[in-house]
């Protein structure tokens, strides 16, 4: 599905779609949730993003109903919030699996492997409409590299042949590969942050001066 | 200064169990800079951030102290924001911070808004970050509840209040104008400066804007002084930094060091420098949108300036090594197709520029570039620096620069090799990967 006005043309003869009314039918806990988010700030408009991140949870996707709904409690336009939804890689603007797997691919994962590493989650996933397989720009977490963030869970270091295991635990509801959270991790070697580093360097480190 | 163990002013206790609670971290002597500082004027204790030589950690290296004191006074709205959308890649120190330390930050932002007179307070969080927002989200319950953030803290006088923002995944909402607009519900475009946000930011109103790590210092400074945290590290870049080592290295971590030692000494000495027999042949030092440096410039001390002279910069304190088995096609290609994917359209040069980088790079790899196309990329880059309304394009063109100047025999020996049909499909014409880490 392409937006309009991109390589669809947008109909010009239809009038843009109006703040909609006080009886459009919204979950109480979703109205709650984005009603007590525009209290924390000055300027209601500021709680866009955490209101739509909000209707996605509930209905998977930023789909035009999902829309429909926050406009009608923010007292927007649906036009100025799909503006919004389109410009975040977060928020999905088309129909994608419940669950996510993005896989970090920028410069220090592929450094190490993560195209390999998307490859073969790919595979593992075999187009499962319920998982929904991205690879993502950088998501801090180069320590770990290659690394996936699944559902929200920091995982890695990863290598192809764990993909299988990972989209197995998805599916099963497990916990996501509990020993290569990310949680668990110590900030760096205990040693590393010392001086007494092992002297097992390629090259010995000089000092200057 | 260089050989004695840094002191370790952020990451002390970082591993400690249960830091995140108001109860450890209390217990290691936490909040007590607050107290402290609520016991100065403002006024003094803007002399003590000043007199730290503090510089923003965030990338630009701007001196913390005079921003706060570029806020008009008056009793206006102002605000404070905490940039925490660590986007630059290779960047992950402020996710260690917030997730093991919030209430470090939090301390911190109490501090900075005392200092500038901020009323309001917002730490906007990348979207990603999703157990860091939880942690911070807890932790600044329980300071509300100790009254630390609220009313008249601890009888000062002085009120915060305090949001924790998700974002929802956008690279150019760490610039700190694209990071307003999203805060106030919009798309993250940068704005037009002047007006600097110090005069017309957040809602229109004064703003000060810092990264994590340079308010999670903030504590540390109220406790030793700032003319004692000013002898750390050297002259012009004082204290200490934290620095994210990743790529090719065996101990990819983050690092505490005191600004100005050699970079030889964290890439080697604590990261443990490149798996065995392999050597180092670029390094990014402050993140992807550094120019590159090679193993030559490895004595060079990390501090502000010592790089800035080399040509790069110091940036968020991110470095990438890269190896001799990696092509430098590759690398120069992965940071232009993030830069393409994060230009957000509003400037021709970056849309434009960071997108025929790209294609020129793929005419490469396929073997239908001459070596004329490295001077027509090269001038691409030059172009985009300084055209546009913040340096999302700058961030691309400087590193590409950077890699066209300093590996041009290689790049036309990529382009001579793909051209002779080599061939795309293959090997990519390029010398053979050996990827994946120690």
């Amino acid at each position: 599905m392409s937006p309009l006005g991109w390589d669809a043309p947008a109909d010009l003869e239809k009038d843009p779609a109006p703040i909609p009314g006080a009886d459009t039918p919204v979950p109480e806990s979703l109205r709650a949730e984005i009603e007590a988010h525009m209290a924390n700030y000055p300027d209601r408009r500021s709680a866009t993003l955490p209101a739509l991140e909000a209707a996605q949870r509930l209905h998977g996707w930023c789909s035009p109903e999902a829309i429909e709904q926050v406009a009608a409690v923010m007292r927007l336009t649906p036009a100025y919030l799909e503006s919004v939804a389109s410009f975040y890689d977060m928020l999905e603007t088309s129909p994608v699996g419940r669950h996510s797997v993005y896989v970090c691919t920028n410069i220090s994962c592929s450094l190490r492997g993560a195209d390999e590493l998307y490859e073969a989650v790919l595979e593992a996933a075999g187009g499962d409409p319920d998982i929904n397989v991205r690879a993502f720009e950088c998501l801090g977490a180069c320590d770990i590299a290659p690394m996936a963030s699944v559902d929200g869970v920091y995982v890695g270091p990863l290598s192809p042949s764990d993909a299988p295991g990972l989209i197995e635990d998805i599916r099963a509801g497990r916990a996501i590969a509990p020993e290569k959270q990310l949680a668990r991790r110590l900030v760096a070697d205990p040693r590393a942050n010392s001086r007494e580093f092992p002297e097992h360097a390629a090259e010995p480190p000089r000092r200057a001066g | 200064m260089a050989g004695a163990a840094a002191p370790q002013l952020l990451l002390s206790d970082i591993d400690e169990p249960g830091l995140a609670t108001r109860e450890v971290y209390e217990r290691r002597g936490g909040y007590g800079s607050l107290r402290r500082a609520l016991a100065m004027t403002p006024e003094e204790v803007l002399a003590e951030l000043e007199a730290s030589g503090l510089r923003g950690r965030g990338g630009a290296g701007f001196a913390m102290g005079k921003k706060v004191s570029f806020l008009p006074k008056g009793s206006m709205d102002k605000y404070l924001v905490c940039n925490a959308d660590e986007s630059e890649p290779g960047t992950f120190k402020d996710r260690e911070l917030m997730g093991k330390n919030p209430h470090l930050l939090i301390e911190g932002i109490i501090i900075a808004s005392y200092a500038a007179g901020a009323g309001r307070s917002f730490i906007y969080i990348r979207g990603e970050y999703v157990m860091q927002a939880d942690v911070l989200d807890s932790a600044l319950a329980e300071a509300r509840e100790a009254g630390y953030i609220g009313q008249d803290i601890l009888g000062s006088g002085h009120s915060l209040s305090l949001v924790v923002h998700r974002g929802a995944g956008a690279y150019i909402c760490g610039e700190e104008t694209g990071l307003l607009d999203s805060l106030e519900g919009k798309r993250g475009n940068p704005r037009l400066k002047p007006p600097f946000p110090a005069n017309q930011g957040l809602y229109q109103g004064p703003t000060l804007i810092n990264n994590v790590e340079t308010l999670s210092t903030v504590p540390a400074i109220m406790r030793l002084g700032g003319a004692e945290y000013a002898k750390l590290g050297v002259a012009t870049s004082t204290g200490t930094k934290l620095v994210s080592v990743s790529g090719h290295v065996r101990r990819p971590g983050n690092y505490e060091i005191e600004l100005g030692i050699p970079a030889r000494e964290i890439i080697y000495g604590l990261a443990g420098g490149p798996p065995e027999g392999r050597r180092v042949k670029c390094w990014f030092p402050g993140g992807s949108s550094s120019p590159v440096l090679t193993a030559a410039d490895l004595d060079i001390p990390y501090d502000f300036d010592s790089l800035a002279k080399a040509g790069s910069m110091l940036g968020s304190g991110a470095i990438i090594v890269v190896d001799e088995d990696t092509p430098i096609l590759d690398v120069a290609m992965k940071t232009a197709k993030f830069y393409r994917h994060e230009s957000c359209g509003k400037c021709t040069p970056c849309r434009e520029g960071t997108n025929w980088t790209v294609r020129m790079l793929e005419r490469i790899d396929s073997g239908e570039a001459t070596p004329m196309d490295l001077e027509i990329m090269a001038s691409v880059q030059e172009h985009i620096i300084g055209n546009c309304l913040c340096v999302l394009g700058d961030a691309m063109a400087m590193p590409i620069g950077s890699m066209i100047a300093k590996f041009r025999e290689e790049f036309e020996g990529h382009i001579e090799r793909a051209r002779l049909g080599r061939g795309p499909g293959e090997d990519g014409g390029g010398p053979p990967t050996e990827r994946g880490g120690a």
